[in-house]
């Protein structure tokens, strides 16, 4: 059938409606779990796997906190291997470059399905390539915590990484050799999954605060070390240098002055990219010059936020995840870098999440097409390069989404008539800003006649597309392979889009 | 003779030309998927606007548009010329 994205999917199962079709229905949750027996404490992860009796078959899960750092994942595979277990279903919530020892697990058939919310590197590659024997499941970060504590995605042992740990069980990101600040993707994990295992190279007597609860934490496993967490920083810290990188953010920034945006008490959310970061300076810059104050920015946070909370400039920070060394150590000593977990952040069941609280985000996008759907999941030859991560939960909860990007990357035209993949609903994107034009989404009448008489020069998507094609050309189309590899599930657990597997001859 | 002209930076393009006992195009682009016959087309509209027969020319693209191509190509030819 073809669902509300005007996408095919099969009609075993169930299709996306809208983004609002959520509100029509009530929260699932499955039971916490509760357990009596205390904390074990054990040094090789061989001993764990007797424990817990890991066989075939099993959920695991993981967080991605210490990201191209992270050395549980690739523990817990290469001992997957050494007792070669099958048909393994895995799922971290997110997968990065480093995790190269998945590879051969996926080809032979150890690990068959994954659940996650972002990949990219040779597991995305090698999944791409049709690898993989079940299917692979992209949820957004809210997505992920619904489906965990719905039970549609029931873990029978999450594997978390965890900085420090107390001899109750607590555990802490903040502090310890690895620290990689708040653990906001691993709480759905801890408290639904069947069983608990936190991973540390840091015990400590006694926390005084902690964000993992150690009433859920059935097993503590002792190692030299969870992490490089140099491995963190993975975007980049320098604002762009790039005209038009620049021309993008300044216009955006000007936008979103023109709109009343930015306002006392107002809340935003950016990525990490350099446009973004320049995004950031030039809103901090009219902040500064109309003694503004924020009430809080959210997401993956960086050092260009942290300087802001610093400076008085937002009352808040709610942290899911530090996307660098400055943001750790900015969780561990300021009162006002708060952790949230992943469904505090997004999670559409959730009373009123962090994301529903935005006043407008900025975001990137690989492909947006003339009914503003974003993908930014595949590339243009349908290669995975990426996931929603919080994408479609923010776009859907703030007020205003914002798309920022250069009409054409190496020749290829970011405005497709169709994206090759569909990530985000385009009912939930607004604005798109490039440095050629700025087009609305034609169902914010409320925006477009805000911006009537500005001085912006508006176009429709369909003018971008054609100015686009004049200086490119028009590319030719892109066939995929007829195998299903996979599926794109929106956050309320319906299916936006089917994954299928790249023709070989665009492997990447 | 030869020529070289381009760099293998973001957006140009290297290209290379060579006489040759008979005319070949080699393309090898990062958006071949995309835009390969018009690469194709670019280069042999520019040899027969040049009146250029017999040469081996090797493209590697790195997403650069039609006019950045032709004025490679047309950089190109004139080492070639300048190349004894």
């Amino acid at each position: 059938m073809i669902n509300g994205v005007k996408r095919f999917i099969p009609d075993n199962l169930k299709p996306f409606v809208s983004s609002d079709e959520h509100l029509n229905r009530i929260r699932k949750t499955v039971s916490k779990k509760s357990k009596t027996d205390e904390t074990v404490f054990l040094h090789n992860i061989d001993e764990v796997f007797n424990a817990l009796n890991i066989t075939s078959g099993m959920t695991l899960s993981f967080h991605h906190h210490l990201r191209n750092g992270d050395k549980v994942i690739q523990l817990v595979a290469k001992e997957i291997e050494k007792r070669d277990l099958k048909n393994i279903h895995l799922a971290p919530s997110s997968i990065f470059p480093s995790y190269t020892n998945l590879v051969d697990l996926i080809k032979n058939g150890n690990v068959t399905d994954i659940h996650t919310n972002y990949l990219n590197g040779p597991v995305a590659d090698t999944i791409s390539q049709g690898y993989l024997q079940g299917k692979l499941i992209m949820n957004t970060h809210g997505g992920r915590s619904r489906a965990i504590e719905s039970g549609d995605l029931a873990i029978d042992v999450a594997f978390i990484a965890c900085p420090v740990v107390d001899q109750f069980g607590n555990g802490h990101g903040a502090i310890g050799k690895s620290a990689c600040g708040t653990l906001g993707y691993a709480i759905s994990d801890l408290e639904y999954a069947k069983k608990v295992v936190l991973v540390t190279d840091t015990l400590v007597d006694t926390l005084v605060a902690h964000q993992i609860d150690g009433r859920y934490v059935d097993y503590v496993l002792v190692i030299d070390s969870i992490g490089d967490r140099g491995g963190i920083v993975s975007g980049t810290t320098e604002v762009s240098k790039d005209p038009i990188g620049l021309k993008i953010a300044k216009d955006c920034a000007n936008l979103l002055n023109y709109l009343g945006l930015i306002k006392d008490g107002f809340s935003m959310q950016t990525g990490a990219g350099k446009t973004s970061l320049a995004v950031v300076k030039f809103v901090e810059d009219i902040m500064i010059k109309n003694g503004i104050i924020g009430s809080f920015a959210s997401g993956g946070i960086t050092k260009a936020y942290v300087d802001m909370l610093e400076k008085d400039l937002f009352k808040n920070l709610y942290d899911v995840q530090c996307f660098d060394l400055e943001a750790v150590t900015s969780f561990a000593k300021n009162k006002n870098h708060l952790a949230m977990s992943a469904s505090e952040y997004g999670n559409p069941f959730e009373d009123n999440p962090i994301c529903n609280q935005l006043d407008f985000v900025i975001l990137g996008a690989t492909e947006i097409d003339l009914d503003f759907n974003v993908n930014v999941t595949t590339d243009s030859l349908g290669n995975l390069i990426g996931g929603s991560g919080g994408h479609a939960d923010i776009a859907y909860g703030s007020k205003v989404s914002i798309i920022i990007s250069p009409l054409i990357k190496s020749r290829i035209p970011i405005i497709k008539e169709r994206v090759m993949t569909v990530t985000t609903p385009g009912s939930d994107i607004d604005i798109l800003i490039t440095e050629r034009g700025i087009a609305v989404n034609p169902l914010r009448k409320d925006l477009l006649k805000k911006l009537e008489d500005s001085p912006f020069t508006l176009y429709k998507i369909e003018e971008l597309l054609s100015i686009t094609h004049n200086i490119t050309g028009v590319p030719r189309h892109i066939e995929t392979d007829e195998k299903i590899i996979g599926y794109v599930e929106y956050r309320d657990g319906t299916y936006l889009d089917v994954l299928r597997k790249v023709k070989d001859e665009y492997f990447r | 003779m030869k020529g070289i002209a381009g760099s293998k930076e973001s957006n140009d393009c290297l290209i290379s030309v060579e006489t040759n006992d008979k005319t070949t195009i080699e393309i090898n682009s990062i958006v071949g998927a995309f835009f390969y016959n018009q690469i194709l087309k670019t280069i042999e509209d520019t040899l027969t606007e040049q009146g250029l027969k017999n040469v081996k020319v090797v493209v590697v693209d790195k997403g650069a548009l039609d006019y950045t191509i032709k004025s490679r190509l047309l950089t190109a030819i004139e080492r070639m010329k300048e190349d004894v």
